[in-house]
């Protein structure tokens, strides 16, 4: 049977300059900080980012529970390797105002829910979604990501915003657990995008906070089929408080 | 200040009912949970990622897969939920999340809100706002009256809006309020206040209810 399994470096090999990838997590709950940590070492730059938010600098979130280092997305920020970002939330890690205000990175704002939508329609075939969120605001008038119009339909009477999919070359997914297959399945409110994203890009890698056998644990847990998902990498760790 | 704010959200923790799905969004509606009585039991849906969401965490029961929607460590009830971006959205656009609470900046005669962007001004997102805004049946907005004095309740906005025709109640330390068709309608009066002084902090001519009442306070 194929082995998905391959180190970090194997992983992100094929991530070039210029690429667009889409990674799981809010505020960084739910990221993979191995597959983060391996895109840094490769050093890759100009790359376009599907996410919630922005991940998390050193020292968030403030308090007693800050982390020591950034997280997520934000390493990648960190190191300034990011062109443009598409997400609903930019205004928790300070580097994303920073860079745009440098005017190193640009930004397009999708709302939480479409964000989800655009994605899953990417990965299951659809040819977009109507929405009645974003009419009368912004996001019925501006350019979406790739800088088109977007357009208003009328059904019955009733008003809808369409959202085209959102596809990337990469999708980087952190699971709780997951088998050799790569089925696999997100605790908690760390599901957030790590169940959508699956699928919505050329090649899906996961990084699962554990590896299990293939029939070690009962199929009936599994949230994402494992036929979505191209490479595995194991070592994620717990993140430590 | 903050005497005002506590009133706001005590006001507020009166709209809900017992088996109730909310969203209470950062700030002052966050307060609101405080207030609810102990017999009406609501459920509060977490944007990010699960209804049923209890107390901040400590360290005794934290668990660093569970975070709310500000990225606090919080705590989930035993009828929690837990789901992912696409349900979480798809409850709140079937308009099943019965009410949301938010601040705003600007709420125009129509009911309709801006308050996720000031052009030219650092850059926040609108993360599930305009999606709330436009999904749940009731949008509450709970703020001061006015903004140092500017009003706030206008004619129309002049931001970029989150929503239009979304929002169906407002309450601050002044006066609760409800969108109708013909405009704010007054239904509930603060003693502090007179109905000149509500008139004048707001941007357009308020509807007074016939049977107006006085601010409920406890």
């Amino acid at each position: 049977m194929i082995n998905k399994i391959v180190t970090p470096q194997e992983a992100v090999a094929g991530v070039e300059d210029g690429m667009t990838i889409m990674v799981g997590g809010f505020l960084a709950t739910g990221s993979p900080e191995i597959l983060m940590d391996a895109l840094v070492e490769k050093g890759v730059k100009h790359l376009t980012v599907i996410g919630n938010d922005g991940g998390l600098a050193e020292g968030q979130p403030g308090g007693e529970f800050a982390g020591k280092t950034s997280r997520g997305i934000g390493k990648l920020l960190d190191n300034h390797m990011v062109d443009h970002v598409i997400m609903s939330h930019v205004g928790v890690n300070p580097r994303l105002n920073e860079q745009f205000a440098e005017g190193t990175l640009k930004y397009t704002l999708v709302p939480q829910g479409t964000l989800a939508e655009k994605i899953r329609a990417a990965a299951y075939g659809l040819g977009g979604v109507l929405t009645p969120v974003g009419l009368g605001t912004p996001m019925e008038t501006e350019e979406d990501e790739l800088g088109r119009k977007k357009e208003v339909v009328e059904i019955d009477g009733k008003k809808w915003l369409f959202e085209r999919p959102l596809r990337a070359d990469f999708s980087f997914i952190r699971p709780t657990l997951a088998d050799k297959f790569g089925n696999y399945m997100c605790a908690k409110a760390t599901r957030n995008f790590n169940l959508v994203m699956a699928g919505a890009s050329d090649h899906t890698i996961i990084a699962p906070e554990k590896l299990v056998e293939i029939g070690e644990t009962d199929p009936d847990m599994w949230q994402v089929a494992g036929v979505l998902v191209e490479s595995i990498v194991e070592g994620e760790k717990r993140w430590q408080i | 200040m903050a005497d005002l704010k506590e009133r706001i959200a005590k006001r507020c923790a009166k709209e809900f009912f017992d088996g109730d799905f909310i969203n209470l969004g950062i700030g002052l509606p966050t307060m609101v949970a405080d207030y609810i009585p102990e017999d009406v039991v609501v459920t509060c849906h977490s944007e990010n990622g699960f209804a049923g969401i209890d107390a901040l965490a400590d360290e005794s029961n934290l668990n660093v897969d569970i975070i709310n929607s500000g990225g606090q460590y919080v705590t989930a009830l035993p009828r929690a939920k837990f789901f992912d971006t696409a349900e979480s959205f798809g409850l709140v656009r079937g308009g099943h999340v019965r009410a949301t609470v938010l601040g705003a900046m600007e709420v125009a005669e129509n009911g309709d809100l801006a308050n996720w962007i000031v052009p030219g001004k650092k850059v926040a997102g609108m993360g599930g706002a305009m999606d709330l805004c436009a999904g749940c049946p009731e949008v509450i907005i709970t703020m001061l009256h006015t903004q140092k004095g500017a009003h706030k309740i206008k004619p129309q906005c002049t931001l970029p809006l989150t929503a239009e025709k979304c929002v169906t109640k407002i309450i601050t330390e002044m006066a609760v309020m409800e969108v109708v068709p013909e405009g704010i309608k007054v239904i509930e009066l603060h003693p502090d206040f007179t109905k000149e002084e509500v008139q004048e902090a707001t941007g357009v001519q308020l509807i007074w209810a016939d049977d107006l009442k006085p601010y409920q306070e406890d």
